[in-house]
């Protein structure tokens, strides 16, 4: 009996009227986990019930308690009929089930039903006792922790990143079975969402065993996902990236420990097989140990006392060529040597990171990616689903091929997705292909002294942009320069990838959000020739998707692409391409070149007329767009001392993809052996490709957007946050639809969208839209949905110029730093290595400063009538971190998912007020789990799904919303006691005193 | 292209006050636009009118679900669905619950009933309010008039606490939900020069002095029922005040009050010798008042019969107010030196107050 579940109803609050006659309730409540239910007391006659309910007990497996979740239902007592249902609270208790999470759950919840969205509160207060000792949970996998977050937790430090962890579970989905034919659509919604909850909680488990396995502890960047194939089934599917993580207790308690490593590797008795190579080279080189943050020591207690019972994972090969390493080889062969052999164990060497420990990531090779079509058969024995494994695998392994073909041992920033429509499945992969230093790969081997050797050879703030190819056998045709920054390595022109800009990442002006949009449309077909008729469209998308993305980038003098998606959604009769990525200047690449036209009857003169015309206006505005984004990269005048005779000052050509080190798909985007070639405007479809790169107008002054974490240039965030969910639905005329105007269509949806937000935004600026998510959805013949969650934060507009400027500073600074420099300032990498905390900490100036006008202070604003106020607010953002605070804990994943359905649709309000309040209620969910977990906040939040279908005829809709993130607990750095920041600052952080000087 | 469903929805719900003020004020989205488009907004912010149209639209329907909260701000308060921050919440009650003078003009002293509902079509055309803001507005007495209506203690304390309202406005709720309840009548045309303030201050005054909660303030029993309600005037009271009837009735006592009046008045009133010609019908004009107060019609006319009786003729002789106030005083103290009269405390709280109303009526 490994667990005790306890819960206690106390009151109930705001309940709806059930009685007519008397305009009151007569509630009970019924607690179900598993097939144990036990009932409250009927609480006569009041919409505000005082349950006070005894301690419900349940004695149950924790492999139910990982699995079940809690069913809190909320009925009205009725002596003559059957009781009606008023509503339910589903609560998930898995953050009870590890130690350093929540210990109660204790609050208010909505209780809600799928008919008629919330009605009233109840509170809750549940506790779990576990009864054993560790080792029973390795029959489950309570204990393992899962983060949302694609980067390492903030209060937490890696100490072996193990990879790639995956699973899916499937079952028939109740909507389709025979029974829902009669039974009330409220029994089929919360059929469903059960069923959800249950297979959400056995991934959830088993995803937790794979961790287990690999003796790790944590799931960071966990996706979960549902496809839902109709009649063939629901399947749950989720990947995430196996961590070792320690929980850092607090900043002060870290740092001296990364002074003393010997001391703590003293601490360790079951160190059993001590290397003495590993042991001496701490001592042997005190300083460059110090360089690192984490002090290495513990991780090869763990490697020594875990090699023996490792099955796959410890490389032994790694060992041996350790000791080598200490002899100064050539290092860098000898790291990817090592690398790879650590990765070569896994089969799939991926990660879903899309920000990690300084360090980890040495190069980038450009993004991969791959689809792929297939028809949907019913799932025949749920307990075994090979087909949809097959499947995955499948890309999976395609993907890996693309990464090696690139030089690439690794991919990060991975992801996968499907679009369903009918029976056809598209499923894609993608992430960025890359070079590791397995220093956080493996458990052991790794030698401080090699790597930090490596390392310093390295120079910050460009590593990553070197290519990890060799240039004389390149997968592809590209032009490669020396590194712009270090002047040692080879760079290629332009870089796509999946991932955040790397903070070290040196970065001239600020970025911007890049778009690129597309309509296909697709004969309506059946089966395999419309799968066939989706495959041969594909290629043709991915290339346009590419063009246009290039061109953008172009159009606003920029060389690299972070954060890129594509997505690609079937529909009925079209296909949608929508690729959204943060475009930025790296320091590093070379200038990119301008577009060029070329008509094709270069005798007509007002044709030429008109080329050059069009021209001209290009060249305004890659001119204008250089100003708005603050690009102004410092004249080389060491171009001399390059060898490489490139011709950057010729302007280069439109659709030379050849220049890229990009996706490299099944398709070849570099257009063969054609090394440039101009921009033909050979037809109308090329004239419109002209204009809509025109017509995407910029954000009004004082906003700026991006879909990564964080905007580069931007860094003096203030405390005010806007988290928001955006939903657009449009209907297009029928009447002989072309692919242009179904683009332009598109197009014009979602600048709209974008100008509604910044509009709606105004009172924030200056703000940046960040990690703007778009996604697209075709639910019937003629509707295009557009969804799209982001968060806009306010930043200080004076702060951000100077702070701007004394980044460029520090980073140019940085990049000529040389060895000498960092054994001047050994700590500075250390404060650093406070995985990509974006504020340094002289910012806790600002904050006060600037809080005044932050939500931060409502509290005390709230001194008016208003000041009972009992409902504490709880910050939603996408982001891994809440600016101006610090998160101190994490208490739980939060994955929810929900269904509301309406029979009286007008009444409601029609489709917008509909889905409105079924938004916000998701928020209000949300926000009470945070709540009664103990949290004032979600971090990494992400609505994974929104599934929206009408039927305006029958007055009916219905919705279906999936959504997760972490929910943490966050202090304002100005409420944290200045002490703990000072201290670090007075020694370790010369790199930030520019900051300081600025505030 | 149409757009079938567009929503945006914060995880702090978005408040814009001047399409706070539009939505209140009663205009449809178009008309909101039009005139958000008038006020020189697509120039500032570069937006386009479908922009506009599409956020209007959105804060609409914001307002729309909040509506049900506003009807019960408590519930905004407590309920999880929206959160706004409280500073938020405040400024959303107490701009729902403002009324417009126009408005409460027209029906104050009314009964809060589905008939005077019926008229709001006249008052919209004759005030120029939309009809759907009057409705608001008369929705809004007649919530707090049903809330508080059976209350005990405070009125004003017991509407704050109900309807969250800032000091200012739940006084005014009070004098609305007071003179609702007793129906007094504000409408006739020689009222008509008269504010909503005006009615408000006498009606504080008359919830403070002529009320059962105004005596209740000495220890009373706390179990009895009827005590403690600021709604009704203490039907005792009035009862007494036909006591004061003496005072005009006695001609003894009415030419010694006189005599005393002048007396002290003598040289410090620029209207002294009209005051002297008037006293007599001044004095039984206040007295009467008093006297009738018994009568439900009677009390209906109170500020007509003030009017009439008192503020009328004054304003006929050209009392400027000093003289007025120094008339009242004079007038009311007297009575304490007329040692026939035994009703000194009766009469202090009918003065009292009344001397308080005159004043505040008397303006042109």
């Amino acid at each position: 009996m490994p667990g005790k579940l306890k819960v206690k109803i106390v009151a109930g609050r705001h309940l709806p009227v059930m009685d007519r006659a008397s305009d009151l309730t007569d509630a009970f409540v019924e607690v179900k986990f598993g097939n144990t239910t036990f009932k409250t007391d009927v609480y006569p006659k009041s919409l505000n019930p005082q349950w006070n309910s005894e301690w419900f007990k349940f004695e149950v497996d924790d492999e139910d308690l990982q699995d079940e979740p809690l069913q809190i239902t909320v009925l009205d007592h009725d002596t003559y009929s059957a009781n009606d249902a008023i509503g339910k609270v589903y609560i998930d208790i898995d953050p009870l089930l590890y130690s350093e999470a929540a210990t109660v759950i204790s609050g208010w919840f909505p209780i809600y039903d799928t008919i008629h969205g919330i009605r009233g509160e109840i509170n809750v207060v549940v506790k779990v006792d576990l009864f054993n000792d560790l080792n029973r949970f390795r029959q489950s996998s309570c204990g393992v922790k899962f983060f949302c977050t694609t980067s390492i937790p903030k209060c937490y430090r890696a100490v072996i990143i193990h990879g790639f962890v995956e699973e899916l579970v499937v079952n028939e989905d109740p909507e389709y079975q025979w029974i829902d034919r009669i039974r009330t659509p409220r029994a089929s919604n919360e059929a469903r969402q059960r069923l959800i909850s249950l297979m959400s909680g056995e991934l959830q488990r088993k995803i937790g065993l794979k961790v287990l396995e690999m003796r790790g502890n944590a799931v960071v960047g966990y996706l979960q996902c549902f496809d839902l194939e109709g009649e063939s089934g629901l399947v749950v599917r989720a990947i995430g990236t196996a961590c070792t993580l320690d929980k850092l207790s607090s900043p002060a308690a870290f740092l001296p420990a990364c002074n003393s490593p010997s001391k703590e590797m003293k601490e360790i008795p079951f160190n059993e097989d001590p290397n003495p190579n590993t042991h001496s080279s701490g001592p042997s080189t005190p300083l460059k140990n110090q360089t690192y943050s984490f002090s290495p020591s513990k991780s090869y207690s763990r490697q020594s006392s875990s090699s023996d019972t490792d099955l796959s994972l410890t490389p032994k090969t790694g060992m041996g060529s350790g000791s080598a390493g200490k002899e100064g080889g050539p290092f860098k062969a000898l790291l990817r040597q090592q690398t790879q052999s650590a990765l070569e164990q896994r089969e799939f060497p991926f990660f879903t990171l899309t920000a990690f420990p300084p360090g980890f990531l040495v190069h980038v090779g450009g993004v991969v990616s791959a689809r792929s079509v297939k028809l949907l058969d019913r799932i025949h024995n749920p307990d075994e689903p090979e087909t949809r494994d097959a499947w995955w695998a499948e890309i999976r392994q395609e993907i890996k091929s693309h990464a090696k073909a690139l030089g690439c041992h690794a991919v990060v920033g991975y992801s996968e997705s499907t679009s369903i429509c009918e029976e056809v499945c598209i499923l894609s992969a993608s992430g960025t292909a890359a070079v590791l230093n397995p220093r956080f790969l493996q458990d052991g081997t790794v030698e401080g002294c090699l790597e930090q050797r490596l390392e310093e050879n390295l120079p910050a703030g460009c590593g990553f942009c070197h290519i990890p190819y060799d240039e004389l056998n390149m997968p592809f045709p590209a032009h490669l320069t020396y590194c712009y920054n270090c002047r040692k390595q080879k760079v290629p022109d332009v870089l796509f990838t999946t991932i955040d800009l790397p903070t070290d990442a040196t970065v001239i002006g600020k970025g911007c959000l890049i778009q690129a949009r597309l309509c296909r449309l697709k004969k309506k077909a059946q089966a395999e020739a419309n799968a066939t008729a989706i495959s041969n469209l594909l290629p043709f998308m991915e290339y346009e998707v590419h063009t246009q993305l290039m061109n953008k980038l172009k159009l606003k003098g920029m060389n690299a692409l972070f954060g890129l998606r594509i997505q690609i959604t079937v529909g009925e009769n079209m296909l949608m391409g929508l690729a959204s990525a943060t475009g930025v200047y790296l320091a590093a690449l070379p200038t990119p070149g301008g577009i060029q036209i070329a008509g094709k009857t270069p005798n007509d003169g007002s044709y030429e007329q008109h080329i050059s015309h069009m021209q001209k206006k290009i060249n305004d505005t890659i001119a204008k767009n250089k100003e708005l984004y603050e690009i102004n990269p410092p004249i080389s005048e060491e171009i001399i001392g390059s060898p490489i005779p490139e011709p950057r000052q010729r302007s280069r050509l439109l659709r030379s993809q050849s220049e890229s080190s990009d996706e490299v798909t099944e398709l070849d985007l570099s257009h063969g052996k054609k090394d440039a070639f101009v921009l033909e405007i050979d037809d109308t479809d090329a004239m419109e490709d002209v204009h809509s790169l025109l017509t995407d107008v910029p954000p009004p002054s004082g906003f700026y957007s991006c879909n990564t974490e964080i905007m580069p240039g931007i860094n003096n965030w203030t405390s005010e946050i806007q988290m928001f969910t955006s939903v657009r639905v449009i209907r297009l005329s029928s009447l002989n639809l072309t692919n242009q105007a179904l683009n332009k269509n598109f197009n014009d949806l979602c600048e709209n969208l974008l100008k509604s937000l910044y509009f709606k935004l105004r009172s924030m600026i200056p703000c940046c839209l960040c990690h703007v998510n778009f996604t697209v959805s075709l639910p019937e013949d003629e509707l295009i949905q557009v969804t799209v969650t982001a968060v806009a934060i306010t930043f200080d507009k004076n702060q951000a110029l100077q702070t701007t400027k004394a980044h460029v500073e520090k980073s140019l600074q940085r990049a000529s730093t040389d060895n000498e420099e960092l054994l001047q300032f050994p700590l500075e990498l250390c404060s650093d290595s406070l995985p990509s905390h974006p504020f340094p900490p002289a910012k806790a100036v600002t904050v006060e400063k600037t809080s005044p006008m932050g939500e931060g202070n409502f509290r005390n604003r709230s001194a008016a009538p208003c000041a009972n106020s009992t409902v504490g607010v709880v910050k939603m953002t996408p982001l891994s971190f809440i600016p101006g605070a610090k998160i101190t804990k994490y208490l739980g994943i939060i994955n929810m998912f929900f269904i509301r359905e309406t029979t009286s649709l007008r009444e409601e309000g029609g489709v917008s007020g509909f889905l409105h309040a079924f938004i916000a209620e998701v928020f209000a969910m949300v926000r009470a789990h945070v709540a009664a977990l103990g949290g004032n906040a979600v971090v990494s939040y992400i609505m994974k799904q929104c599934v929206f279908m009408e039927n305006p005829n029958k007055n009916q809709a219905q919705c279906l919303i999936n959504v997760s993130g972490d929910a943490v607990v966050f202090a304002r750095e100005s409420e944290l006691e200045v002490v703990s920041t000072q201290q670090p600052a007075a020694n370790c952080q010369p790199a930030c005193t520019g900051g300081e000087v600025t505030t | 292209m149409t757009s079938e469903l567009d929503i945006f929805v914060g995880n702090t719900t978005l408040i814009d006050e001047d399409v706070y003020r539009l939505w209140l004020d009663g205009y449809s989205v178009g008309d909101a636009v039009a005139l958000r488009v008038r006020s020189g907004i697509l120039e500032q912010t570069g937006a386009t009118a479908a922009v506009l149209q599409s956020d209007t639209m959105d804060h609409y329907r914001t307002f729309h679900m909040l509506e049900r909260l506003l009807h019960a701000p408590p519930k905004l308060l407590h309920q999880l669905i929206y959160q706004i921050p409280p500073s938020r919440q405040a400024l959303l009650i107490e701009r729902y619950y403002a009324f417009d003078e126009a408005f409460v003009r027209e029906v104050l002293g009314k009964k809060l009933s589905k008939g005077t509902k019926k008229d709001l079509d006249d008052i919209s055309t004759k005030t120029g309010i939309t009809l759907k803001s009057c409705r608001r507005q008369f929705d809004n007495f007649k919530r707090v008039f049903k809330v508080v209506e059976e209350m005990r203690g405070s009125l004003v304390d017991n509407i704050q606490q109900h309807f969250l309202l800032s000091d200012r406005l739940a006084r005014d709720y009070a004098a609305i939900v007071f003179f609702a309840n007793n129906r007094f009548e504000t409408g006739k045309k020689k009222l008509q020069y008269l504010s909503f303030g005006d009615f408000a201050f006498c009606a504080e005054l008359m919830i403070q002095n002529w009320t059962l909660g105004a005596v209740g303030e000495a220890p009373t029993d706390p179990d009895s029922q009827v005590d403690d309600m600021d709604m009704d005037l203490d039907k005792e009271f009035l009862q007494d005040l036909k006591e004061l009837k003496v005072l005009v009735a006695d001609k003894d006592l009415l030419d010694l009050h006189k005599s005393l009046v002048c007396t002290a008045l003598r040289g410090k009133l620029g209207v002294f010798s009209e005051m002297e010609a008037n006293f007599k019908n001044l004095s039984r004009g206040l007295v009467n008042v008093a006297t009738k107060l018994t009568h439900n019609k009677d009390v209906r006319d109170l500020f007509v019969d003030l009017v009439e009786k008192f503020v009328e003729p004054c304003r006929s002789d050209h009392w400027p107010l000093s003289d007025v106030r120094l008339f009242l005083n004079q007038y009311s103290a007297s009575v304490h030196s007329l040692d026939g009269f035994r009703h000194q405390a009766l009469w202090d709280r009918y003065m009292g107050t009344l001397r308080g109303c005159l004043l505040r009526l008397y303006h042109d």
